[in-house]
């Protein structure tokens, strides 16, 4: 079933073909549906294609089979509707804080006045009002991160797509910026597609969490999840509580074990 | 003899001349140790240096806790110009730490001649060592009442003076005198002997050899002394040096690699960027590049000569192909290191093709370009005085080549010396450039 409007993924295949002569089913027939405004978490062992859907869906990649609709136009490159966060070292390192997050207004020719207010309204958002002027290399990990949200929204895209965009921060920071993550969700209304390896943070951030399965990259299961709704206006550490969490992290961390065993199993049998 | 082996008797020369010269290394090694030694001793009764690095108690092995040391750097230097001044008598040293110097001033000697019939004369040589630039002293010599003449010689210090001491003698070596022995000591045909001050040898043919002591100094047309160098770099810097003034000189030599490396780096850069962002340039130069690279610019030397003589395009010419694939590998790397996230991301914020070059590639292609350069420099400083030893009429290289053909050693020690200065000017010039221009160098 197709809507209008959001994001509709049909029967998405893609198969890279090897130098070897060989190739690697990074992704069979994948279906999804993301109405404008919803919040999915997708977790999966390594390899099973998540970030590879992901560059598809951006428009960095050209799917083998089926095709992406974002508000019923086909997606055919990178454009400014689709936001991307990546997990580090995406910022542009000679443009101070205020620059970098005024980059995409500026490259549509908005102008100058509007950038500013734009940029300063968002960092203060994201509680870098006083960096403005920093260098984004004399940041913390942390605040980057928070720098490229910011950047990623001044643009207003209808989709942000993260790729483990709290991968490379430290338990506590990572916590903070969960809380930030869901506050921009609920205050800008955007879709949001968010992969992580965490399945904590995929309970946490994701209304509708996918679990994909590896060899060749499918989705494996969905669920619909009430903890990131909660979490927009309690302490995340509050909605771990919820009698539910527990229950469904060990259900979806068992299914992640077994996937991997089965994927060692496999290793081991090939050698 | 087979190249093989003509190759392994080189070696052998070149093995014997580093073990004559390995006393001297470990000397140097031991004296290195000795300075640390007193260093450490003197370190004790300064207060203790309060940063982080005193508190580490592993250092051997640790990169980060072995930073210059400066003192060692200032003795270093030191002993360096204590060295030349000692080797070379300088005025700025006292004269305790000279190394004994040439003999000048009188010296003089006996000799004992033998007749045919078997009898014995004796006589005296009086010898006056003067210094170079000196007028010879004129000598009275009193010949004496006996047959065998006194005589006299004055004698450069450096040099030997063969001395016919029969000229003046009643008997000459064809009445079949001959020499017998030198103050008292015996000596033959082609023998030796050391008198004070002196070297005495008497030649096959009967003559007198007469060498005085050269000390350990060297001679300054080997090593002049510290102050001889300055002496001349103050009267070329006022007078000029072979029809141009020293700062012609620098300023030409300059000027040729500053031209050069401008033009090197205004093809070289837009070359690179093509390289990095189309197979097909990167196909079509890739071989070129990659084969002129190992080619030494020395190398192109003759052939810029004989297509553009020895004028300054010759020379520009032979720079900008130094500087050329330098900077064209330099943006090639830069380009090529972007991290694909950086283009991804701009791509997603809406920026065109030509926006991602001059907003992502360019910026982020600064450094490479920044160390491309300065190594490019520094290649086309080391080139342009090659050049100029070739062939040029003014310059730093040629400066030093004119001096050589003339023994100008002063000169040609103080062209070196400018020579480095202006290196490492310039190094230290394109370090504090980087370090204002692109300040998010290796923190990305
Ligand atoms: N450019 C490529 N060429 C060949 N194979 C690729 C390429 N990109 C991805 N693959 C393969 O496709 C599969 C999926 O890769 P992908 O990076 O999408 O996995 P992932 O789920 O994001 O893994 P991780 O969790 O480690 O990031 C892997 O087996 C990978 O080896
Ligand atoms: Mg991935």
């Amino acid at each position: 079933m197709t809507t209008d409007h959001g994001l509709n993924i049909n029967n998405l295949s893609m198969r890279f073909d090897l130098p070897n002569g060989g190739s690697v089913q990074a992704l069979k027939n994948v279906n999804l549906n993301l109405k404008s405004g919803e919040l999915m978490s997708v977790l999966g062992p390594s390899g099973c294609g998540k970030t590879t859907l992901l560059n598809i869906i951006a428009g960095f990649l050209a799917p083998t089979e089926g095709e992406i609709q974002l508000n019923a136009s086909t997606v055919t490159g990178p454009s400014a509707e689709r936001g991307m966060v990546f997990q580090q070292g995406a910022l542009f390192e000679w443009m101070s804080v205020r620059e970098n997050v005024g980059f995409g207004p500026k490259m549509k020719g908005t102008p100058r006045g509007e950038i500013r207010e734009t940029v300063d309204h968002l960092l203060d958002t994201v509680g870098l009002g006083d960096f403005k002027e920093k260098a984004v290399y004399e940041l913390s990990g942390g605040m980057q991160q928070r720098v490229a949200l910011a950047r990623c929204l001044a643009n207003d895209p209808d989709v942000i797509l993260m790729d483990e965009p709290l991968g490379a921060l430290d338990a506590l920071t990572r916590e903070k910026m969960q809380s930030l993550v869901l506050k921009l969700w609920k205050e800008t209304g955007k879709t949001i597609i968010l992969i992580t390896h965490s399945v904590e943070e995929a309970l946490l951030l994701g209304e509708r969490l996918l679990v994909m399965a590896p060899r060749p990259g499918r989705i494996h299961r969905e669920y619909r999840l009430p903890f990131a709704d909660l979490g927009v206006d309690q302490d995340l550490r509050e909605v771990k509580k919820h009698p539910d969490y527990a229950e469904k992290r060990e259900e979806i961390l068992s299914m992640i074990w077994d996937m991997e065993e089965e994927i060692m199993g496999r290793m081991e049998a090939q050698s | 003899m087979s190249i093989f082996t003509q190759l392994i008797s080189e070696l052998l020369g070149i093995l014997a001349t580093f073990v004559m010269v390995l006393p001297y290394l470990i000397g140097y090694v031991l004296l290195i140790m000795l300075t640390l030694g007193i260093w450490r001793i003197v370190r004790r009764f300064m207060t203790p240096k309060q940063d982080f690095g005193a508190l580490k108690t592993v250092t051997f092995g640790d990169e980060s806790a072995v930073t210059s040391n400066s003192a060692a750097s200032v003795i270093s230097i030191a002993l360096i110009f204590v060295l030349w001044g000692s080797f070379t008598g300088s005025r700025w040293l006292p004269s305790v730490l000279h190394m004994p110097g040439a003999f000048q001033g009188e010296a003089g000697f006996s000799y004992t001649i033998e007749l045919p019939d078997g009898s014995t004369q004796d006589a005296t040589v009086d010898v006056v060592v003067f210094g170079a630039g000196e007028t010879p002293p004129k000598l009275s010599v009193d010949e004496g009442a006996q047959s065998a003449k006194n005589d006299g010689v004055a004698i450069q210090a450096y040099r030997n003076k063969l001395l016919k001491w029969d000229a003046n003698d009643e008997f000459s070596r064809k009445d079949g005198a001959k020499i017998i022995a030198i103050n008292g000591q015996s000596i033959a045909l082609d023998g030796e002997v050391f008198v004070p001050n002196l070297r005495v040898a008497v030649t096959p043919k009967g003559t007198l050899n007469i060498e005085p002591n050269k000390g350990v100094q060297m001679e300054p047309i080997w090593l002049p002394a510290p102050e001889a160098v300055k002496d001349r770099l103050v009267e070329i810097a006022t007078a000029g040096f072979k029809n141009f003034m020293l700062v012609e000189h620098l300023g030409y030599s300059l000027f040729r690699v500053i031209v050069g490396f401008f033009f090197g780096a205004l093809v070289g850069i837009p070359l690179g960027y093509a390289m990095g962002l189309s197979d097909w340039f990167r196909g079509w130069f890739d071989p070129i590049v990659e084969f002129m690279r190992p080619v030494p610019p020395l190398a192109l030397i003759p052939l810029v000569i004989i297509w553009a003589g020895i004028g300054e395009v010759g020379k520009i010419i032979l720079l900008f192909l130094a500087a050329l694939w330098i900077m064209a590998i330099a943006a090639r790397a830069g380009v090529s290191g972007v991290r694909i996230s950086k283009v991804h991301a701009a791509y997603s914020l809406g920026a065109s093709k030509w926006q991602i070059m001059r907003y992502v590639i360019v910026p982020n292609s600064l450094p490479e370009i920044f160390t491309g350069a300065r190594v490019a420099m520094g290649v086309c400083w080391g080139t342009v005085v090659a050049a100029e030893l070739v062939a040029a009429e003014k310059g730093a290289g040629m400066m030093i080549m004119v001096a050589s053909k003339f023994q100008q050693t002063d000169v040609v020690i103080l062209g070196i010396i400018l020579i480095g200065a202006i290196g490492f000017a310039i190094d230290m010039l394109m370090r504090w450039a980087e370090k204002i221009m692109v300040p998010w160098k290796g923190r990305g």
